[in-house]
């Protein structure tokens, strides 16, 4: 990396900017894999006729890949740590078959009714899902049979499970609250505005207010965080991108995130699955980034051996990592289940494999210790989106599979080419 | 008087920064046991490594003359052609393949890819019973024991056809029982007129078995000494005679009271339950001195450390260590380090770094509390800790942010350093601070040991250069096969007194 002396007249004389090419080069793995998203979307836009830009296909886009996103954070937390999780699309399905036995298929005595209201059914489900991947971690990190195994076995036994609590059929529909999860947007408290634009259709494009104001504070805030780290960092005299990069940056962010919102706003809003999305994905960016637990997580998956001779309880922590995972896996399960309206014997199987793979195609190393929350998060976007816009142009499911294993291949195979030259 | 088998002359090995070896010359005889004696580092294993082509033709200078010829072996493979072979310290057997298939790994008794059975276990007993080994070809070789697997190693060499033998610290891993076994048979070997060549540090061996000894010392050639000249004090003494120069800071030691005590260390080996690895070892630290423990690889100085924080090696531990004279549990890396222990380790690669993170991760891992709260990292704080530290040790690099991986061995060790410093104990083990690294680094190393001695800190040493201990430290420990079998201050202290407690034990052990 290269580091120019470059002091600005407001910092002490030891503060320095990155150079533009510096910065860069810093960020080129993040802002690449965000860019291969943009340039797949528009590739899809252009060859869906438009379509895929369309309020209603952005919004289906997030919905049908919510359940992965939401998987693919613990996936992170899992890969990072050195193990693997193939259970969790088995586990999801378990716990949605769970849920919709508890709201639905199960009759419960009158003094145990309240188990089947979809609030407390949730928090069961969740609990359920947490200690599914506990008993895994357990294993796992105190007995240290390989994940890879133990999550094989588990991927059998829940499949199994699932089969037999829901006797091999479908089992639906839910309560009308639970589908909210999956089918919800949020309420516009501030009532719709109706713009100047003018919609295909010749109407006047009517906004969902409050999402908009929702995801203006956001920027805001955004923006307010940023500029305020980056006084900090000056101030004790640490190196900061240049200015104009800064700016760039953040106003490209902004704009993206004020793009999407007004696609929401146009068509219902902000999905409830949405929000839950975009805190849950906050709150992991701040664990790795941020918080201790996250830090042990790189360094178990850096070097074990290093990290148990610093005092680090490896054990424990990866028994919490596979807990969090299951948590998701359960999560992931509710939303794909309310999604359908039904749960099904066979839902949840297979999506470990994509989940795994947003995960790898976001950056992160399969012997561990590398990973981000952010591009796990991307990974998973351009498998979605991939997915949306073939099945839009009509590819066939046989093609769809073979184009998304060569992009999966691709992607791993330029980043690690791109490591080994900078090595 | 016997023909010359080989002859190696003026063979010089440069590695990047260091010449291993330097006009080194070697000659051996038909039929003898030629022993080479030295100093770990001293260059013995280099200068079989280049016998065996290990370090292949033109990677040194030099010419090695076997049986009258001119030799430029590529690889192994070319010296074994020339029936030479080498057993390495670290034995080279599949421990989850049988012993005959062992014995013929490489060299597999078969016909068109399909390995005739019959052959190879009938060739692998006789092969067997040559070593004296009763052992069912078929057994796996994780169950034999280590003198047994050492055995099985020269029955391997046998079905080379050897008439060079090579071995490289036979004895370091045996009992004393297993150890008499296979120097008789490198004495039966001796009638049958194979030639051995033999790397030990224990010198009643030598004295037992060899004919003639070499000792190398910084990678030259001190002497070669005939039967009726070998004794162990000539041997002592042409291994250590050098002088110290100023390769080392002054030191002041100002000692206080004692602030670190262990009782009665028993370990026994992680893997085989009964062998007892480390026995009663007592020792002491006081306030701002700097403590060495000397001895032999394998003598156990690093499991005694390693299973002194957080039991992290060994099993069926069991003594007392006291901090200002209180009694502290370290039965955990945490509660070790929670108690004001820590330990550096002698292997940073594998033990010491996360070496796909940078600097400042590594620096702050042994102490996240420090730079945290309530869980939650302060960056800024630990971008001052990293950029404090970075200082105070003088690692060389582009920022805090560069890749520990890519430093160079002597600021990879800063960071290990910097990292314990900044769990800020009482007491640091610093296990082979200055392995691998050159002379510059070594000097800032021994000045940061210096600089925390002086803070009030007590310093525990261990190293295999005895130089350097002798350099550095106030008092010393030395520990032989699992003992402590001598101590004194440094000011009374010399290479050949350390050895003189070696030996000694050595002697009543056996």
């Amino acid at each position: 990396m290269t580091t120019e002396t470059a002091p600005t007249s407001t910092a002490p004389a030891q503060a320095h900017e990155l150079s533009l090419i510096g910065a860069l080069r810093a960020n080129m793995r993040d802002y690449g894999l965000l860019l291969a998203l943009i340039l797949i979307m528009l590739f899809f836009q252009y060859f869906t006729n438009g379509v895929l830009f369309k309020p209603v296909n952005l919004t289906n886009i997030i919905l049908q890949n919510s359940y992965i996103i939401v998987m693919a954070l613990g996936m992170l937390l899992v890969i990072v740590a050195g193990h693997i999780d193939l259970s969790v699309g088995s586990v999801s399905g378990f716990v949605g078959a769970l849920a919709a036995m508890l709201m639905v298929g199960w009759k419960f005595p009158p003094e145990l009714a309240f188990l089947a209201n979809p609030i407390v059914a949730g928090a069961i489900c969740l609990v359920a899902g947490a200690a599914i991947g506990a008993a895994q971690g357990y294993i796992i990190a105190y007995h240290k049979v390989p994940a890879f195994i133990v999550t094989l076995a588990g991927m059998l036994i829940f499949k199994g499970l699932s089969l037999a609590i829901l006797s091999g059929k479908s089992v639906g529909p839910f309560p009308a609250e639970f589908q909210m999860l999956s089918a919800g947007f949020i309420p516009d408290v501030l009532g719709p505005i109706t713009t100047p634009f003018i919609a295909e259709n010749g109407n006047n494009v009517v906004l969902h207010s409050t999402t908009m104001v929702i995801a203006i504070v956001a920027v805001v805030a955004m923006v307010f965080f940023a500029l305020r780290t980056r006084a900090r960092r000056k101030a004790r005299g640490y190196d900061v991108e240049p200015f104009s990069f800064f700016v760039v940056k953040n106003l490209l962010v902004a704009g993206l995130v004020l793009f999407f919102a007004y696609m929401l706003a146009s068509y219902r809003g902000l999905p409830n699955v949405l929000v839950v999305m975009a805190v849950l994905i906050a709150g992991f960016v701040f664990l790795t980034k941020r918080m201790t637990f996250g830090r042990r997580i790189y360094a178990i998956g850096g070097n074990l051996k290093a990290a148990s001779l610093s005092g680090i309880k490896t054990e424990r922590t990866t028994f919490y990592i596979f807990a969090i995972m299951g948590a998701l896996a359960a999560l992931a399960g509710m939303i794909y289940a309310a999604r359908l309206n039904s749960a099904t014997p066979k839902a949840g199987q297979g999506l470990e494999l994509d989940v795994i793979a947003a995960v790898f195609i976001g950056g992160a190393s399969a012997l561990g210790g590398v990973g981000q929350v952010a591009g796990a998060v991307i990974g998973a976007f351009i498998m979605g989106v991939m997915n949306n816009g073939m099945s839009i142009m009509g590819v066939n499911i046989d093609w769809q599979q073979m184009i998304k294993g060569v992009v999966l291949l691709a992607a791993v195979f330029f980043d690690l080419y791109n490591k080994n030259k900078s090595a | 008087m016997a023909n010359t088998i080989l002859e190696m002359r003026s063979i010089t090995k440069t590695f990047p920064g260091v010449k291993a070896l330097q006009d080194v010359n070697l000659d051996v005889r038909e039929g003898e046991i030629h022993a080479i004696c030295g100093e770990n580092g001293a260059g013995k294993s280099t200068l079989m490594k280049v016998l065996s082509g290990v370090y292949p033709h033109g990677s040194y200078e030099g010419q090695i003359i076997y049986k009258g010829e001119e030799q430029h072996f590529k690889s192994i493979r070319d010296s074994e052609h020339k029936n030479i072979v080498i057993i390495h310290q670290e034995l080279a057997l599949v421990p989850l393949l049988s012993i005959a298939e062992n014995i013929f790994l490489g060299n597999e008794q078969a016909k068109g890819g399909v390995i005739d059975w019959d052959t190879t276990r009938d060739g692998a007993r006789k092969l067997l019973s040559m070593v004296g080994l009763s052992e069912d070809p078929d057994t796996l070789v994780t169950n034999i024991g280590v003198g047994k697997q050492q055995l099985v190693e020269i029955a391997k060499a046998l079905s080379k056809q050897v008439q060079l033998l090579i071995l490289d610290e036979p004895t370091a891993s045996l009992s004393e029982k297993d150890s008499q076994a296979l120097l008789d048979l490198l004495l039966e070997f001796k009638t049958q007129g194979i030639t051995s060549i033999i790397i030990s540090h224990k010198l009643n061996e030598i004295s037992r078995v060899a004919d003639r000894v070499t000792v190398i010392r910084d990678g030259r050639t001190i002497e070669t000494m005939d039967t009726d000249q070998i004794t162990e004090d000539r041997i002592i003494t042409s291994m250590v005679g050098r002088a110290l120069d100023d390769r080392y800071p002054a030191r002041d030691p100002k000692v206080g009271e004692v602030v670190f005590e262990v009782k009665n260390w028993n370990v026994f080996h992680p893997q085989h339950r009964e062998r007892q690895v480390i026995k009663d070892v007592n020792i002491q630290l006081r306030k701002g001195e700097v403590v060495g423990i000397a001895g032999l690889m394998g003598s156990g100085r690093t499991e005694f450390a390693m299973s002194l924080f957080g039991k992290s090696w060994g099993q069926k531990i069991s003594g007392e260590v006291f901090m200002h004279g209180k009694k502290v549990d370290t039965s955990s890396v945490g509660k070790a380090i929670a108690n004001g222990l820590a330990y550096a380790t002698e292997d940073r690669k594998t033990y010491g770094l996360n070496l796909i993170d940078h600097i400042k991760h590594n620096i702050t891992l042994a102490n996240l509390r420090g730079v945290s709260r309530g869980g939650v990292i302060d960056d800024l704080a630990e971008m001052d800790v990293a950029n404090d530290y970075r200082k105070k040790t003088n690692i060389r690099s582009s920022s805090v942010y560069q890749t520990v991986g890519n430093l160079s061995g002597g600021n990879q060790q800063k960071v290990v350093l910097s990292k314990w410093l900044y769990a800020d104990p009482e007491v640091l083990i610093l296990d082979e601070p200055t392995r691998g690294i050159d002379v510059g680094a070594k000097y800032e190393i021994y000045t940061i040991i210096n600089q925390l001695a002086a803070q009030g800190k007590a310093i525990l040493v261990i190293s295999s250069e005895m130089p350097e201990l002798l350099g550095v430290t106030d008092r010393l420990y030395v520990m032989n096969e699992g003992r402590i079998v001598g101590e004194l201050p440094t000011s009374e202290a010399s290479q050949e007194k350390i050895m003189r407690f070696i030996v000694r034990a050595e002697g009543k052990a056996s």
